[in-house]
């Protein structure tokens, strides 16, 4: 035993790509995002966790949304690496294109990675990204998902939580906000597609998000990683607190770290301390109505038997293994 | 060589000759048989180095078109009517983002009631999305078009889309000649964009734009097309040269010369009208015809010049505005003022287009409506 990792030696292989002095910045500083927005520290840790282990040969397709507003807009442009944005609900069928040209050049070393927030992944854009997994194409999707349609102004979208509140999900007699009985789960879809590789990551944990997009921009064929993104703005906290949200997602099982190979799940992260899902809901404005005074308890424990159903069919607890 | 082909397998054959690295569609009645052409192709190797691939919609396989063109390869991808709509946002970002993509449209009308048969009003659908639009007069000119259309999206850096009536030609066997390859090529170049997704220069494509910019975007847009008449002139003048065959260009005169009363139309519909004119001719009328193969960019200048010694001006148009009317018709008001302009709006939704009709329409002197719906059974709407 020793504690040379603790800080006595800290070896390069220890050290996330974004603590890196070398760190490739395939996205600048100086876009337009939010102060504290997860998702562009999300594409900044994996887009350039992706260009390392491509050797920089990245083509990235982008849908519409808050990444594709804020990151590139006439005359400025924040990518250092190619860049096409084409509309809000094809951009999985863009990059099949892409990755047909380039299998046609015989360039299977350049990597082709599609983008877009929830709303085109869970909505608009399923149709095409379920055609591009089903042909099994050569393209690694990334999802950033912060639970809603934040580029329009906070709408509800098909990744939004039971119980949220969004600027279509007002709570009121009927609901306290969006629906419980709608909503689906991505990650799972793209499982029963049988792609090679489908794996869900947070910025609350950007080691094991870096390791993930490093091993599925090598993989041939459909890949899905789907990241969980805060997003201080539509989710009402500070700018300075999106990575602790995030860890706090984790850490009640709401949000699941896994991976899984040609459907069926390989691997999941164990969570060191369980806590209850009021402690990662309390500190988001989206939910402040479940915790007034007169709210009922429904919502939080329907809330928390999802974050129980995720613990255990993922095996998230210490010790014990899915498998 | 010469070859007793359907329209459909023809214009698959052309494409092939023009060595498109992708080609994607989705399947939708009457467009079928040219992608099932092309799959044939490719499948015995007739049509090497080209990726095939099978969607799951029209919006995906314009996106796919999209991607594939911004990565600098030739693309090619074909649909009809509720095909064109299903896709239609595609259609604008494809040709905002200057993507010289080439679309074959098999003509067909547009639902509800849902219809397969042919007309334009999908074509007319998509008159404002700024793509290149022509229409063939016959199989052959389906075929020369197509090849011609790649060479004139890649040199000004537009999207084309060939018009071919649904069923009339995309579905009739004709005889058609078809150039060899090497006849081909030398005509069409190896297509290699100035630039596109390119990891050596990294560059954005398709970013947005703020109204600091955006009107000159689209102004800019507005000039290139009225520029590329010019290119369209010159292609349609090379191919003749090259292959001595007259196809493509703006417009087709027949018995222009004297002609007192002229016709316009647009595509296949021409063939029946030329026979009407010669037997009417030959009793002594001065019927001329104007078929319109460059519908955009839209010549005003050289419809002009055809039509300025016309009495006259009887336009047949196979689609409409409901609450406005006929559309080409509208348009040749533009080219030319101060004329007699009779739009007679002809075989919606399949609605057979008989000589006796066209007879009757032409010889018909006092007009006291401008616009009339040919062949329609009074009847029916009568009973409703
Ligand atoms: C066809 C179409 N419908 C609607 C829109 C409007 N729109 C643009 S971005 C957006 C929401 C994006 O939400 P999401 O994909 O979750 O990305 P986020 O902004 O949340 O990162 C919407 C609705 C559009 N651009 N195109
Ligand atoms: S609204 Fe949210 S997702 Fe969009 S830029 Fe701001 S913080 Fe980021
Ligand atoms: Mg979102």
């Amino acid at each position: 035993m020793s504690s040379l990792t603790l800080g006595n030696r800290i070896k390069s292989e220890n050290v996330t790509i974004q603590a890196s002095r070398l760190r490739p910045n395939t996205i600048s500083s100086g876009h337009r995002a939010c102060q504290g927005c997860g998702e562009a520290l999300a594409a900044r840790c994996a887009i350039d966790a992706a260009y390392e282990a491509a050797n920089g040969k990245i083509i990235l397709v982008n849908a519409t949304g808050c990444l594709e507003v804020f990151s590139c807009a006439t005359p400025e442009n924040a990518w250092k690496i190619p860049w096409i944005h084409s509309l809000f609900g094809n951009a999985p069928a863009v990059a099949s294109g892409v990755a047909a040209a380039l299998s046609n050049q015989k360039r299977n070393d350049i990597r082709i990675i599609a983008q877009g927030g929830d709303g085109s992944t869970y909505d608009i854009g399923m149709g095409c990204l379920s055609g591009m997994f089903e042909r099994n194409d050569d393209v690694l999707y990334i999802c950033y998902d912060n639970q809603a349609y934040m580029n329009t102004g906070v709408q509800r979208s098909g990744a939004t939580l039971p119980f949220t509140r969004t600027a279509t999900t007002l709570p009121n007699s009927k609901y306290m906000g969006n629906d419980p009985q709608t909503g689906k789960n991505v990650p799972q879809i793209a499982m029963a597609h049988g792609i090679p590789y489908v794996a869900t990551a947070s910025i609350g944990h950007i080691h094991d998000l870096e390791q993930k997009i490093a091993k599925a921009v090598q993989i041939n064929g459909a890949r899905y990683v789907h990241i969980h993104v805060p997003c201080p703005l539509g989710w009402g906290f500070e700018p300075s607190k999106t990575v602790k949200i995030a860890k706090l997602a984790i850490k009640c099982g709401l949000f699941p770290l896994f991976e899984a190979e040609n459907g069926k799940v390989t691997k999941s992260t164990p969570i060191d301390e369980v806590i209850a899902v009021d402690d990662y809901l309390k500190a988001q404005r989206r939910f402040a109505h479940l915790f007034s005074k007169s709210a009922s308890p429904d919502p939080l424990s329907f809330l928390q038997k999802i974050a129980d159903k995720n613990i255990e069919k993922y095996g998230l607890k210490k010790g014990i293994s899915n498998e | 060589m010469l070859c007793q082909l359907e329209g459909s397998q023809a214009i698959a054959r052309a494409i092939a000759l023009c060595r498109p690295k992708v080609v994607c569609a989705y399947p939708i009645t009457p467009q079928t048989h040219i992608v099932e052409g092309l799959g044939e192709l490719v499948r015995s190797g007739e049509l090497s180095e080209c990726e095939f691939i099978n969607v799951e919609s029209e919006m995906a396989a314009l996106s796919v078109a999209i991607g594939s063109e911004a990565a600098g390869v030739r693309s090619y991808t074909a649909t009809s009517s509720q095909g064109l709509l299903y896709m239609m946002e595609a259609v604008y970002n494809a040709s905002g983002m200057e993507l010289p993509i080439v679309m074959t449209l098999g003509n067909r009308t547009i639902g509800a009631p849902i219809n397969i048969w042919n007309d334009h009003s999908d074509a007319m659908s998509a008159r404002d999305a700024g793509w290149m639009m022509f229409f063939a007069e016959t199989n052959q000119e389906a075929l020369d078009l197509h090849i011609q259309a790649f060479k004139i999206a890649e040199k000004t850096k537009n999207p084309v889309m060939i018009c071919v009536d649904g069923f009339i030609l995309t579905h009739a066997y004709e005889r058609v000649d078809i150039p060899s390859q090497e006849e081909v090529d030398k005509f069409l170049p190896f297509y290699s964009p100035e630039v596109c997704l390119d990891i050596e220069e990294p560059l954005a494509m398709g970013a947005m734009v703020s109204p600091d910019y955006f009107m000159e975007v689209r102004y800019i847009a507005h000039i290139k097309q009225m520029k590329a008449i010019e290119t369209i002139g010159s292609i349609s003048e090379e191919f003749f040269q090259k292959f001595k065959r007259k196809s493509g260009g703006f417009l087709r005169e027949y018995e222009i010369d004297g002609a007192e009363t002229v016709i316009v139309s647009m595509g296949s519909v021409a063939g029946t009208i030329k026979e009407v004119i010669d037997e009417l001719n030959a009793n002594g009328e001065k019927i001329g015809l104007l078929s319109l193969i460059c519908y955009r960019p839209f010549p005003a200048d050289i419809l002009n010049k055809a039509l300025k010694n016309a009495k006259k001006i009887i336009v047949v148009e196979k689609a409409f505005a409901i609450g406005i009317g006929g559309f080409l018709s509208r348009e040749i008001e533009l080219a030319i003022k101060d004329k007699e302009i009779v739009s007679v709006i002809a075989g919606i939704g399949g609605r057979n287009i008989t000589r006796s009709m066209l007879k009757e329409c032409f010889l018909q002197k006092n007009n006291n409506q401008s616009t009339k719906f040919l062949g329609l059974n009074e009847g029916i709407i009568e009973a409703q």
